[in-house]
This record gives structure tokens, sequence and C-alpha cells, in this order.
């Protein structure tokens, strides 16, 4: 057997290691087995219809619902970069939720709206990137802190006008959110534009560059030239502001400002898409590419969960199983067990 | 005084100047009675912050917390139905708790993946187990359950020291046992400091992994046990987000995050002191309860900024 190994680099089977050993294919692997199974479960899983001037269906679905999650997680992929994590997301959320509605109930103009809620998330992203970038503290203990008392400042905005009825209307914001371009969702047209931005940036400006060298090896990036406090404070205003959009377009939606319980958990959804997509927490490397993959099959198994008709109680312990054992395959470690088991037959 | 007692010091400073602090502003504020109710309602943060500060002392962290003691909950409340004693449902459910722990150490470090997702996804299947369990709320009525909350030891003046607060104070002492006289609870401090030192040094990696996660298991079972007895009921959202708040108590109780320093002592008064913003807000009556979350997260920044203070100045890291 082992004699056959140094031969097989550009055999078929050579070409078949190589691609399981690449990272990307596990993440793709688990996309595809899990729309695989929802279509054996639901027949007519594929279909999309056109209703109303809008593309429907279970994958149009997948797709419109993982937005929020995924402009979060590219945010989160940047800041894991530079070897950081932003635990606070869902609270830059839940701000810019109580901003938006505050200033509709002020009757400030609502293209004047979003720039002010695009504001708040920058905002909070200049503080936790202060609080990590210049004052050194460990990013989970500095972004805890506006994670904890994020929801209550919400709270608190919420109050300026009385908060008794934080719901709106706005053609224009919900325009953003739930309508649609030609046949297509807005909101995953924005975001295929924000991504582009986000890639562009990202990969064919130095920036991709600085920051995983700063996530690599901070102390030799700074020798190397690289100012490395203003590329992590950078990251920590990426990831405010791509929260801000996704808590625009969640606020849109759901026509209404909820601090305490918008965008629950949503940290731990768009850590886990940037995991699944390949990403070690130890920093150095940005997938952004594999970090929508990420997040989309955290959507696909929730949506496949719900069609299954299985109670949606499951949903949770099915993507814990998911994600371990993306993770399981990821380990070289175990890897290398499960092959030990395999090969230990007689030869 | 030894350096390695100043955040100690500091978190114990902090504690009493609010508790004056609350003294001076209302009356029968500064009493025992006061001091007992915050021991009591607090005692299953602090248990499972307990459990934490191991956790965090060897770098790593659990957010499996609050769902392990939803389920808990839920499970204790279920074999009450079935006629089960709260004492015997209590063991069987710390036994899972402890192997749970386990099992998430030896993932972390077998598969080598960071205890934060491997944690996060025990947090998502314990909270799914909770809803397969049952979707409401279910009291437990056993007799036992009325012992418990009568139970108390009278403390001076108007104070008393409920059956919560006893458990807490002793799972406490054991946790100083096991952390500061044990050669378990070097090893602990070892590999919080630095990991591959501590395995030159001969300390045994995965075994103490496998042993400090069972032991988050263990204090975070037998606090979902406190909760259980303490609310009386089992519910499967119980005790969601409350890891960040053990999390909490123990960063306000003087451990660092990154691991290795820190006292297990630090995390009563980390978690007292949590206690204690509630209730100052709740006797201000006329305060919103986002001002809790808001002081909560003022007073980790100012803890926050001390410690890194306080460990620049005094090298705390380097050469203790």
């Amino acid at each position: 057997m082992a004699s056959t190994d140094s031969t097989a680099e550009h055999s078929a089977p050579g070409r078949v290691k190589a691609i399981a050993q690449s990272r990307a294919i596990w993440p793709l692997l688990a996309l595809a087995l899990i729309l695989i199974v929802a279509g054996f479960i639901s027949p007519n899983f594929y279909e999309i219809r056109i209703v109303e001037g809008r593309l429907f269906g279970n994958l149009i679905d997948i797709l419109y619902r993982a937005v929020p999650t995924a402009l979060v997680a590219l945010g989160m992929a940047v800041v894991i970069g530079t070897r950081g994590i932003d635990l606070s997301v869902g609270s830059i959320i839940a701000i810019v939720g109580a901003v938006i509605v505050w200033r509709i109930k002020m009757g400030d103009p609502h293209v004047t709206i979003l720039f002010t809620a695009l504001a708040a998330g920058i905002l909070c992203g200049m503080w936790n990137g202060f609080l990590v970038a210049a004052l050194g503290i460990q990013p989970i203990i500095a972004t805890l802190i506006l994670m904890v008392s994020g929801r209550g400042i919400g709270m608190l905005i919420n109050l300026l006008y009385g908060g008794t009825d934080p719901s709106f209307e706005s053609a224009f914001l919900q325009g953003l959110s739930t309508g649609s371009i030609w046949l297509i969702p807005t909101r995953l047209v924005l975001a295929a534009g924000i991504f582009l931005a986000l890639w562009l940036l990202i990969r064919r400006t130095a920036l991709g560059l600085f920051v995983e060298s700063v996530g690599g090896n901070a102390a030799a990036s700074n020798l190397a030239g690289v100012n490395a406090r203003v590329i992590v404070f950078v990251a920590y205003v990426l990831c405010g502001l791509l929260s801000a959009w996704a808590g625009i377009i969640m606020t849109a939606d759901t026509h209404t400002s909820d601090p305490v319980s918008v965008a629950l958990y949503i940290e731990l959804d768009a850590i886990l898409a940037v995991v699944i997509g390949g990403g070690s927490l130890a920093g150095g490397r940005i997938y952004l590419g594999m970090t929508v993959i990420g997040a989309l099959v955290i959507q696909a198994l929730t949506t496949a969960t719900l069609i299954s008709g299985l109670p949606p109680e499951y949903n949770l312990i099915i993507k814990a199983l998911v994600v371990l054992s993306v993770l399981f395959l990821q380990s070289a470690n175990a890897r290398n067990a499960i092959r030990g088991l395999v090969s230990r037959k007689p030869s | 005084m030894n350096k390695k007692y100043l955040p100690l010091a500091a978190t114990i400073a902090v504690f009493v100047a609010l508790f004056v602090t609350g003294g001076a502003m209302y009356n029968n504020f500064l009493s025992t009675l006061v001091l007992g109710n915050i021991l009591a309602d607090n005692a299953f943060i602090i248990i499972a912050a307990i459990g934490a500060t191991f956790v965090i002392l060897s770098g790593g962290i659990d957010l499996s917390i609050g769902s392990m003691i939803g389920l808990v909950g839920v499970c204790m409340a279920v074999l009450d139905r079935m006629g089960w004693h709260p004492l015997a449902a209590a063991a069987l459910m710390i036994c899972f708790g402890i192997l749970y722990g386990a099992l998430q150490g030896f993932i972390i470090d077998f598969c080598d993946i960071q205890p934060f997702i491997v944690t996060l996804a025990g947090l998502f299947l314990l909270r799914g187990l909770c809803f397969m369990v049952t979707l409401e709320s279910v009291p437990i009525r056993h007799d036992f359950v009325d012992l418990y909350a009568s139970a108390k030891i009278p403390l001076p003046g108007r104070g008393v020291l409920r059956s919560s607060a006893i458990v807490m104070l002793a799972s406490l002492a054991l946790a100083i046992f096991i952390a500061h006289f044990t050669r378990f609870g070097n090893s602990v401090y070892a590999i919080g400091g630095d990991k591959e030192s501590a395995r030159l040094m001969g300390v045994n990696i995965r075994r103490t992994t496998v042993g400090i996660y069972a032991i988050g298991g263990f204090y975070s079972a037998l606090a979902g046990v406190v909760y259980a007895l303490y609310t009386s009921s089992g519910y499967p959202l119980a005790g969601s987000t409350l890891e960040l708040s053990a999390i909490a108590a123990v960063v306000l109780g003087g451990t660092l995050l990154t691991g290795g320093v820190g006292m297990v002592a630090g995390t009563l008064f980390g978690g007292m002191i949590l206690g204690l913003i509630s209730t100052l807000i709740i006797f201000h009556g006329s305060l919103n309860s986002a001002w809790i979350l808001i002081s909560s997260g003022v007073l980790l920044f100012a803890f926050i900024v001390l410690h890194r203070f306080l460990v620049s100045s005094f090298d705390l890291r380097g050469t203790s």
C-alpha cells in the first residue's frame, strides 16, 4: 500500500485524495447533502415559482433568510482573520433597530435614517476597535462589554420617544429588505453587491493581506511595517458596518424594534458560519466565499428541518450534530483515527 | 501583600463599596437580610461561575452552561412527575453533567477544535434536548422541595442562610480545595499559563483537559439542580444567556480570560457584585431593567481596564 503513495499523486485516486484534503470540500459537501436529503423529503423542494413579480421557492427562501447571518458572518470573518472575535454583533443589530425606530418617530427623512443607522453600526465597531486595538484588551472580553450592555442601550433608545409603540411603516426601508428588483429579492441583490465590494476590498487591495498577516503574527507584521493597530481597528469597524446592514434588513422585515430578543445568538451562528467555511479562530485566514457557504449550510439545515415536518425543536440538535461532524472531518487527528480504523483490515 | 491577590482585593473592595453605597442610599440595605438574599438569589449563577473559573483558568471557555442548567431543570421536573425523588434525579443529572463535560473536554483536546466552538455546539445540543423533553413549564411538587425551601441557618441580625446559599458555599470550598491544594489544580494553572510548557513539564494535557470540562459540567449541572429546586419547576428556556453572566462573574472576580491568572474565591465576589447591582436597581424601584445590563457592562469595562493596568504594572502573568 505504502509504495503506491508516491506515484499516485497525479493519478485519479491522488486527485481524489487532494480534493478530500482541501478544507473547502467539506462545507460544500455538507450543503449538497442537506439539499439532496431535503429533496428526498419534499419532492417539490427545488421548485421555483414566480408570485407577484418575485421568485418564490425553498432554494430562494434559503438564500433570502441567510442574508442577515451571512452579512454578519462576513464581518466576523474579517475580525476572526485578525485573530479577534466580535461577540457584540447581536447587540449592534439591537442598537441599530432602536436607532431606526427612534429617528422615524422623530420624523427624519428615511434616506437619512439609513445613513444614521449605518453610522450607529460604525460607531459600535469603533468602540470595539478602540478597546481591542488601542487599549489592547483581549477581543472576546472587549466585545463582551458591548454584548452585555448593547441590548440595554437599545432599550434606553426606545425610551427616548416614550417606547410605547416601537412599530413603524417605511416603504423605503422595507423595500430594501422585503422588496424585489425585477424577479430577485432586493436584499439578495444588495447582499451580492456588498459581497463583491468586500471581496474587492479584501482581495484586490492590500487590506486582506495585511489583515491575514496581523492575524498570523501581529508582532512580525508590525516589524514588516504594517500598522497592526489600524488594521485591527478597521476590521472591527467593517464588522460593525456589516452588522448594521443586517440590522436594517431585520428591523425593516419585522417593522419593529425589539432590543431584548432581536438577533439573539446571531453572533454564534456567524462564528459558526466562519468556522464551517474553514476559518480558524486562531486567525490569519479570511475565506469570504466559504463563509457565505457556511451561512447557507446553517440556513439550509434550518429550512430542511422545518419542511421535513420534524418539530422545530430538533433544529438545534441537528445543527449541533452537523457542526460537530463538519469540524470532526476537518480535524487531522480525527481523520487519522478514522483512517486507522479503516485500514486496520488485513491487507 | 502578594501581588497575585491584587485583583481579588480590587474585587472585594468594589463589592464593599457598592454595598456601603447601597447602605447610604437606602435604610435597611446594609443588613445580613439583604446579604443572605443576594447569596441565595444568585447561588446558581455563582455555582455555574465556579465551574467556569476552572475552564477559564485553563485558557478555555464553556458556553454550554446556560443550556445545561435548562436541561437539568426540565429533566428533574419530568423525573419528579414520574415519581423520582428529587435527590435521585439530581444525582443522575449531575452524573450526566460530568460525563457531558468530559466528552466536551475530550473532543476539544482530541480533535484540537477551539473550546468556543465545541461548547457552542453543546449550547445548541443541550437546549435542543430541553425542547425535546418538554415544551412547557413543569412544576416540581415533591415534599422535599418544601423542605429545601424552608431549611435555613439564622445569621446575626435578621438574615438567614438559605439552602441554596449553603450548597453554593460548600461547592466553593470544594473548588478552592481542588484549585489550590491538589496536583490537578496546579496542572490547570500550568495549562492556562502556557500549554506547551505545561506539556514539557509532564502535565498530561488530555487527562487534565477532560477533567477541567468535567468539573465545568459538574458545576453547571449542580447549578441547574439548585435553580430547579429554588424555582421548584423546570422550564425549557431557563438559563438562556446565563453563560454570559457566569463569564462576567468570573471576569469581575479577577480571573483573566487569557488563562493562568485568577482565584476561585474571586468568582464568589464577582457573582455577588452582579447580584448587588440588580438588588440596588430593584431597591431604586423607578429604574428600568435596561440599567442592569448597562451598569454590568460599565463595571465589566472598568474591571477589564483595571486588570490591564494591574497586569502591566505588576507583571502578573510573567514571573509570579
